[in-house]
């Protein structure tokens, strides 16, 4: 089987700072990677970096392009990257106003990605948003509405039916849950876990939230100033972590 | 289908002044398949740590676990993900599931990660939940706000809602009533006709003795604890 | 309004104080390069060092450079303000080249080699040797979406366009349709999308012309272009195609048909007049006789 992401030997600087250094993994089609770590770990330098909006100093991020199989998305032109990051990639902001337009209908907001890659039937649009508002639960009577006027909860949820709009292979998330409610976190947990594996989705999960991991994510990395710490399965990792480090992270969640 | 060889395990615990605490050396387990087997020994002689092992949940620091063809002490996480979704079941004590999903749901969801459909996976769990009692009413429900009994049970009915090849099962009967102990016992029991590989933790004596075809006392792979 | 009232203190000869349309030629040698540039990759924004002018930006300073770089003491100079030629800022204008450039000034369009519009092309058909230059507030046709220029330039380097689909979407989410009436984008080309200014849809099939169409931004410091029988296609959806509309009725002084409408609020009653917008069409018509059918007595009336 050939992985969906080879990710090799990953090094990003910020001047004579790391921000990420020596990473490598491969993910599977279907398979939820989950990378903790404090802020200022690199988690999400790393991400960033894995998502095209940073440029690595060194190493490669090869995608299983629909294509051409294996590209390096690192030196692959950037129309390409971008067209990518389009289709076959969707990215999740912890802040739904930095994935959304939010002077922008919630419809429209949807379409966009159809309209990027050529949709120009209005009917078919609207029905396709329409349908994807059902799908992450925002009534359809919303649809006309702009994403100020919704809550937290069902910004994130707008955020992510517009990332998936197009069929995406590869989801990257940054904080997916931050700043929400417990009961809306649950919500939307269940709704990625449903869609994950409804779509066969692959997904990479930024997040300092060891419980979401837990519930979401197939195999955990933990990062500390910048380099991998510890990796493995999630429960593993978790139940039996072998590095100090996450020893320190596991045994300082409060439990409920 | 359970073949366990020289393993073993130990905790160090970096942040308490790196201390090393051996918890488990030579350890030794086979169970064929239709068998059933009970681990015993007293309470941190490391019967759930040796469940953990093979399950993958812990890691292994030598020796080998081989659960079918694989080598759960070697496997990569992928191997070992596969492994758990098609052979390899776990009851364990405590249901860990995401808060709001419906009870139907968690329980067919081990059918809907083999590929089969929502429709065959629910009647399923719709069976599995009227044989272990819990009421109609609660089964849209999330368990999370069950009593501990209706989680156990639950998380029962999940167990074995796949027929797995393997099975860990980590006290299926504790804190069950004489009914729902019977059913869970039969459920055992059917797993064994089919040729499920079982290894079990039951403090449940009566039980152990009713369904296990052999026990092994981890204590002598405790180190220290040799009796 | 037949002939351009002649400026009572208009010099006969050009005014020794004022370099030729009054920026330096280093500048116009500037201004000519982005123009060249800007025909040479149509509905692509050239960037430029826009100069202030005397006049406040959003009164054509824009439009006013691109003149003053192309203009030549043979040229006769029109300038219209949203179709008409004697609005305070079409006037001001004619007056700022008649007096610094000293160029014949014309309001019959044909008889015209350069034309600055704001907001309206002339109905008349325009020729393969004569120049129509717009005044552009915001040249950006994703700017209302996208605000950050980084990004709109990279989109229009790798032809991103969904965005521009996404305001039609809104306006058809809206309004039933595309309510966009003006400044209706175009692709060019099969490459740029472009803003074709804020002049009313109903003009936009007339882009593909004969003339040479200048696009000048003054605040925003950019100019493009559309040379001679270039492709220009509204954007639209296929079930919500592109239309150049105008409002349902003839005009009602000289009867055109064809015209693009102003509407006239005449009187306390909510009476309406619709007129020709480009003055010197619907006086060319009258001239030769037409006759709107009903608005003439109206206007008497309020009169």
């Amino acid at each position: 089987m050939t992985p969906l992401l080879q990710v090799e030997d990953i090094a990003k600087y910020y001047g004579t700072r790391i921000g990420c250094t020596g990473v490598s993994f491969d993910l599977y089609p279907g398979e939820v990677m989950g990378i903790v770590g404090e802020s200022g770990s690199g988690k999400s330098t790393l991400l960033n970096t894995l998502a095209g909006h940073l440029t690595p100093d060194r190493g490669a991020v090869r995608f299983d392009t629909r294509a051409d199989g294996l590209r390096d998305t690192v030196t692959m032109s950037e129309p390409e990257r971008r067209m990518l990051s389009r289709t076959d990639w969707a990215f999740v902001h912890q802040h739904a106003r930095d994935g959304l337009r939010m002077n922008v209908s919630a419809g429209g907001n949807v379409g966009e990605r159809l309209m990027a890659v050529g949709a120009r039937h209005y009917g078919k649009i609207r029905a396709t948003a329409s349908d994807w508002l059902g799908r992450v639960e925002i009534n359809e009577d919303r649809i006309d509405d702009r994403p100020a006027s919704f809550s937290g909860g069902m910004q994130q949820r707008l955020q992510i039916a517009r990332n998936l709009v197009t069929g995406p292979r590869l989801v990257f998330m940054d904080e997916p849950t931050g700043g929400l409610d417990v009961s809306v976190q649950a919500r939307l947990l269940d709704l990625l876990r449903n869609l994950v594996r409804e779509m066969g989705l692959s997904a990479i999960i930024v997040t300092h939230d060891l419980a979401v991991v837990r519930l979401l994510a197939d195999r955990l990395m933990v990062m500390k100033d910048g380099h991998v710490v510890e990796s493995g399965l999630t429960d593993q990792v978790l139940d039996d972590p072998q590095h100090g480090y996450t020893q320190l992270l596991v045994s300082s969640v409060l439990q409920v | 289908m359970i073949r366990v060889e020289n393993v073993s395990k130990s905790f160090t615990l970096h942040n308490q002044g790196a201390v090393v605490i051996p918890v488990m050396s030579g350890g030794e387990l086979s169970v064929a398949k239709g068998e059933c087997v009970a681990l015993t020994g007293a309470s941190g002689a490391g019967k759930s740590t040796l469940m953990r092992m093979i399950y993958g949940n812990y890691l292994t620091a030598a020796g080998r676990i081989m659960v079918g063809d694989l080598d759960v002490a070697r496997a990569s996480p992928r191997e070992i993900l596969m492994l758990r979704r098609h052979v390899l079941g776990y009851v364990s004590q405590f249901l860990r599931v995401v808060p709001r999903v419906a009870t139907l749901d968690v329980v067919a969801e081990p059918l809907r990660a083999v590929g089969r459909s929502e429709a065959e996976a629910r009647d399923r769990a719709r069976e599995l939940l009227a044989q272990l009692n819990i009421p109609e009413r609660l089964w849209q429900l999330s368990p999370t706000t069950f009593s501990g009994g209706e989680q156990q049970r639950v998380n029962i009915a999940r167990g074995f809602a796949h027929p797995y090849p393997v099975l860990l099962l980590d006290e299926p009967t504790a804190s069950l009533d004489a009914t729902n102990r019977a059913t869970v016992l039969a459920l055992i029991e059917e797993a064994k006709a089919r040729g499920t590989a079982i290894v079990g933790i039951f403090h449940d004596e009566a039980a152990r003795e009713q369904i296990c075809d052999r026990e092994v006392d981890v204590t002598r792979f405790t180190p220290g604890m040799a009796a | 309004m037949t002939q351009i009232e002649q400026d009572k203190n208009a010099p006969d000869t050009v005014m020794s104080d004022y370099n030729f349309a009054y920026l330096d030629e280093q500048t116009k040698r500037m201004i000519r390069r982005a123009i060249l540039k800007s025909l040479a990759i149509p509905g692509y924004q050239v960037p430029f060092a826009s100069r202030e002018m005397p006049m406040p930006y959003g009164w054509g300073t824009g439009g006013v450079q691109v003149s003053a770089a192309v203009l030549t003491p043979d040229d006769t100079l029109k300038v219209i303000d949203q179709g008409a030629d004697d609005t305070t800022n079409a006037v001001s204008i004619r007056r700022f080249f008649e007096k610094t450039a000293g160029v014949a000034v014309t309001e019959a369009t044909a008889e015209a080699s350069i034309i600055q519009t704001r907001h309206r092309i002339p109905e008349a058909e325009l020729r393969e040797d004569q120049v129509l230059v717009y005044q552009v507030p915001i040249p950006e046709p994703l700017r209302f979406l996208e605000p950050s220029e980084v990004e709109t330039r990279k989109m229009h380097e790798l032809e991103e366009y969904g965005l521009m689909h996404v305001k039609l979407y809104e306006d058809i989410a809206q309004h039933g349709a595309i309510a966009t009436a003006y400044a209706y984008p175009v692709k060019v080309e099969g490459r740029y999308v472009m803003d074709p200014s804020p002049i009313p849809k109903f003009d936009n099939p007339k882009l593909e012309m004969a003339a040479i169409q200048l696009f000048g931004a003054g605040r925003e410091q950019r100019i493009y272009a559309l040379p001679p029988y270039t492709q220009v296609v509204s954007l639209d959806f296929e079930d919500y195609p592109f239309e150049a509309s105008k409002a349902d009725h003839l005009c009602g002084l000289c009867g055109a048909e064809d015209s693009y409408l102003d509407e006239l609020i005449v009187d306390d009653e909510g009476g309406r007049l619709f007129m020709c917008s480009d003055t010197d069409y619907c006086v060319a018509r009258q001239a030769a006789g037409h006759r709107g059918s009903d608005a003439a007595p109206t206007l008497e009336g309020v009169a």
